[in-house]
């Protein structure tokens, strides 16, 4: 039975990456609707898109091809995989070997390229403006990304999440000049790289400002719901990763059932300040201009490179 | 005489002798010659493969002597792992090519002669498979120009348009210029043996000479350079996209996927086996090399829109990558750690792996489009999912791969090149303490400017509306290439996910060439906690398992689709929404100069770009302009930069020459009275 253990809290993790991400994603929108003074619908209100688009027919363009259809399974497939991997109420997961954080940057990438296919599909000119772009942002901020990463795990000597926090929670606190670089750019590239404001506004449809919107465009139905389900789990691991990577503590390193009931409110409490601070930044800025998006992801690139160059030169 | 991986792979030799010796016995009977000549070559590479593999795994050199060469120095033969592992290579793509080639050349049949196509391709893979055999300077130079020469009757073949004879005659130059650059190279280390007469260009006496710092840095210069000019490293990388394209398809991914192979193993050769000094700059140099032909090669390829030449720029893109573990390689081995000199290597003989299969893959999709469309524009085509089922999932298996995303090879051996770069301990030399994050960044960022290449590529190509003037002429699944082209395609793809999903093998069987080049072994600890993990160094230090992603992704997909279709919800098949326009026609959609305009943008001070839109307006409503006419030129600067000066200069220095040239005999009787006397002076 013990042995089972680290199964279950894995069964675990990836209900909550299910269940938690819509949350996160309605406590996010309910804080900008008091933010901007409105009135929010509600915590629950992305639950309830999502099932009704389950429960809506498709409507598919005549020449969608299989690819147009099978994207949407493949990217909430590979989205909860990663959503196992990532150690978010556990460090002891049995999937944590199975990719590093190499593997998880990849991951996204098999995302997002299937995304911008799935764009050109259909023979639009949004689509393909979509595509365009969103493969022109990601080409900046996957690097950008993984150097942020590396910088962590060079400090720590290893390329696992799981062993990436399990050192940060170890190791006594020092505050590393590499890591508040990292840190910088790895908020700069997250904002990117789950479509919120100043890269993407992920509540426009106007036709010249909007990316991942674009590519997705068309999709209807079932599929629409899954893309955007899987949306919400990427904005909600982004974060995690950001946690599990700079703010570990809290992450239950044994498979007691204290301890791991103590790291789920330790994550909903992280989360909830998150949330706030994502909000600040939301509704403090403005979209930029599409030829702006470069120079703010080239900034992200050279933060985390000299953050990497600091602990190779200082530490 | 005992069956051992030597006899297999003369064997194989023979064979293919054996059929050049049968292609004048068809020359009548085109089809005749495809169906007896491309099988028998198959049956040659697959028995090389076999030898290949054998060598590298039971691990014990077989050297020959054969008594025919230069008097003094006959050909000497040697198959050891590095060589079986590089046969390897070359015998399975040429394995699979020479299978698609079946269906590939029947295309030609009635339009021209097939016949010498298959005999310069015989000889073209007869030359590789001699290049990694040989084993002394002599042998190894004439297996390269045989290499080299056939493959240039190959860019020649459809010899009526010009730019492919200016492409075969840029590429013998080229060519030649490198091969005179490796001979001097085997001059120098020759002399620096200490033997007398021919006998110091042999490897073997190379291998046991120790060379003064001195003369091996020339030496690895002159075969760097040399070999460098064969793989396409930048700046000399020009002839590339030119002769890639021009060759026929079946060649251009045996060219790329495995001839630039044969210079990766030169330098390894000479490199690791036969100098064996590692200075720190040597490395450091060979590192900043690969990081720009990396990044350049890859924005080089963003920027076509012939898919061919695209692939091209990919494979210049892909040699920067194998360099960079090389240069890694060296940098290791200077510093004494052979643990990650070993693991760069595996990433080196990984990355040369997988970039002969999906590259071939990807030419031989390349060579299917051509086949079937007879373009070679991606802003002419489009839409060919619903016309080539078999050859769009194949072209798409070969761009995940290439864009290293898991669960295909591609992934592999990038992981592992990024593994090396972040194991490397704080070295002692402030040059590389800058170097080496600033070259994880830059391969970081070619991996991800790949994946926009091809998501270009099969997105214009393979997506949306057909883009071209005229109708395809095609009704639906019209165009799907005969089956062995497919065969051709289906197997390397295999191969794509076979490499992916079970490195931890594959590594383990090719382990030995490192542990005998550096003196480093990961196997040991790279399938230490199971087949299924690869764990290079240490399983707490890094993970990956390919298996389990790969049947992760299938199980999950399974599943939400059987939980998404246990209640009943219609497709509606409905036509495009046109946004109320009504009049939404193919031209409309992004074609490929859109795609990759972003980029274009971002980086476009490393090109030398012309762009010129004019508006051509009506005098009746000059709000309303009826024609825009937009024109975009893209050149390589490297060709103003370096091509362009050497070539004039060498044509004005001709013209200069050209004034001895009176036409009257009595002046050219003078010279030959100012030679003599010019001789009899000096040479006393």
């Amino acid at each position: 039975m013990i042995e089972l253990y680290p199964f279950i809290i894995e069964a675990i993790q990836i209900v909550i990456v299910l269940l938690f991400a819509p949350l996160f994603v309605g406590w996010v929108r309910m804080l900008k609707c008091w933010f901007q003074g409105r009135t929010s619908a509600g915590l629950f209100q992305p639950y309830r898109g999502i099932l009704k688009l389950f429960h809506k027919d498709v409507i598919l363009a005549e020449n969608a091809s299989w690819l147009f259809r099978f994207t949407p399974y493949l990217v909430f497939g590979v989205t909860v995989l990663a959503g196992g991997i990532i150690p978010i109420i556990s460090l002891t997961l049995p999937f944590a070997t199975v990719a590093d954080v190499i593997a998880i940057v990849a991951l996204f990438a098999i995302v997002r390229f299937f995304t911008a296919l799935a764009g050109m599909d259909i023979g639009t000119a949004f689509g393909g403006m979509g595509s365009s772009r969103e493969m022109m942002i990601g080409s900046l901020a996957e690097p950008a990304m993984l150097m942020a990463i590396f910088t962590v795990s060079l400090i720590s000597q290893t390329t696992s999440l799981s062993n990436m926090a399990d050192v940060v929670i170890h190791k006594e606190f020092i505050l590393r000049p590499s890591m508040a670089f990292a840190l910088l750019a790895f908020v700069l590239i997250s904002l990117a790289e789950t479509g919120r404001i100043p890269v993407d506004n992920p509540a426009t449809h106007l036709e010249l400002t909007m990316i991942h919107e674009a590519m997705i465009l068309e999709y209807s139905g079932r599929h629409l719901a899954l893309i955007e389900w899987a949306g919400m789990i990427k904005l909600f691991l982004f974060t995690t990763i950001g946690i599990a990577s700079f703010f570990p503590w809290g992450i239950s390193t044994s498979v007691n059932l204290i301890n791991i009931s103590a790291g789920i409110i330790f994550l909903i409490l992280k989360m909830g300040f998150l949330g706030i601070g994502l909000i600040l930044i939301e509704t403090g800025l403005a979209k930029m201009r599409i030829f702006r998006v470069p120079e703010f992801l080239g900034s992200a690139f050279l933060l985390s490179t000299l953050g990497m160059l600091s602990y190779f030169i200082l530490e | 005489m005992t069956l051992s991986p030597f006899v297999l792979v003369s064997l194989s030799i023979l064979i293919i002798a054996f059929t050049i010796a049968l292609v004048p016995l068809f020359a009548r009977h085109q089809k005749m010659l495809i169906y007896v000549s491309f099988p028998l070559m198959s049956i040659a590479s697959a028995i090389a493969v076999v030898a290949g593999i054998w060598s590298v795994a039971i691990d014990t050199p077989e050297s020959v002597t054969l008594s025919i060469g230069l008097p003094d120095l006959p050909f000497h033969l040697r198959l050891d792992p590095l060589s079986g592992f590089f046969l390897t290579v070359i015998g399975l793509l040429s394995f699979f090519v020479s299978i698609y080639s079946t269906g590939y050349c029947k295309g030609y049949a009635g339009k021209r002669s097939v016949t010498h196509l298959v005999i310069f391709y015989s000889l073209f893979i007869a030359g590789m498979f001699l290049v990694v055999l040989s084993d002394d300077a002599f042998f190894f130079l004439i297996s390269w120009e045989l290499m080299a020469i056939a493959s240039y009757f190959l860019v020649m073949f459809e010899d009526e348009l010009i730019e492919n004879r200016r492409a075969a005659f840029l590429y013998l130059v080229v060519a030649h210029v490198g091969a005179i650059a490796i001979l001097l190279s085997f001059g120098v280390l020759a002399g620096a043996t200490g033997h007398e007469g021919f006998s110091g260009y042999t490897f073997d006496a190379m291998r046991q000479a120790e060379f003064p710092l001195k003369w091996a840095t020339v030496a690895f210069l002159l075969s760097f350079f040399g070999f460098s000019a064969k793989a396409g490293v930048i700046p000399l990388h020009v002839w590339l996209p030119e002769a890639h394209p021009a060759a026929p398809s079946n060649v251009s991914a045996l060219m790329s996927g495995v001839m630039l192979k044969t210079a990766i193993y030169g330098i390894i050769r000479v490199t690791f086996d036969l100098i064996r000094v590692f200075p720190l700059w040597w490395g450091a140099m060979v590192l900043i090399l690969g990081l720009i032909t990396a990044i350049m090669g890859i924005l080089y390829a963003i920027m076509q829109n012939d898919i061919k030449r695209m692939l091209a720029y990919s494979s210049v893109e892909n040699i920067g990558v194998i360099l960079i573990g090389i240069g890694l390689a060296i940098i290791f081995t200077s510093f004494h750690i052979p643990v990650l000199a070993a693991l760069s290597l595996t990433a080196v003989f990984y990355h040369s792996i997988n970039h002969a299969m999906f590259k071939g893959l990807l030419f031989m999709g390349a060579g299917a489009l051509l086949h079937a469309t007879h373009k070679k524009n991606m802003d002419e085509m489009g839409g060919l999912i619903h016309y080539m089922p078999w050859t769009s999932t194949l072209f798409l298996i070969g761009s995940i791969s290439i864009s290293a995303l898991p669960p295909f090879n591609g992934f592999i051996s990038e992981w592992l090149l990024f593994q090396a770069f972040l194991l490397s301990p704080s070295l002692n030399s402030p040059l590389l303490n800058l170097l080496i994050p600033m070259g994880a960044a830059l391969l970081a960022l070619t991996a991800a400017l790949v994946a926009a290449c091809f998501v270009k590529a099969f997105g214009i190509t393979f997506l949306g509306h057909w883009r071209g003037h005229h109708h395809p002429p095609l009704q639906k699944m019209g165009l799907e290439v005969n089956w062995p082209m497919r065969i051709g395609m289906i197997l390397p793809a295999l191969m794509c996910l076979i490499l992916g999903i079970l490195p931890a093998m594959v590594i383990e069987w090719m382990d030995k060439i490192s542990d005998e080049l550096v003196g480093g072994k990961i196997a040991t600890t790279a399938g230490a906690f199971g087949w299924l993990w690869l764990t290079p160094v240490a399983h707490e230090r890094a993970s990956y398992s390919g298996a389990i992603v790969f049947l992760w992704i299938i199980v999950v997909v399974m599943l939400v689709y059987i939980l998404l279709h246990i209640r009943k919800t219609a497709i509606h098949r409905v036509p495009l929404w046109d946004c109320g326009f009504e009049k939404i026609t193919p031209r409309m959609q992004y074609n490929a100069a859109s795609f990759s305009m972003p980029i274009r943008r971002i980086f476009g001070f490393l090109f030398n770009i012309r762009e010129q839109v004019r508006l051509s307006t009506s005098t009746i409503s000059p709000s309303f302009p009826n024609r825009l006419y937009y024109r975009l030129r893209i050149r390589d600067r490297f060709w103003g930069w370096i091509y362009r000066p050497i070539s004039e200069s060498s044509y004005w220095i001709s013209r200069k020459f050209g004034r001895l040239q009176q036409g009257y005999i009595h002046v050219y009787l003078i010279y030959s009275f100012i030679t003599i006397i010019i001789l009899l002076i000096f040479a006393r």
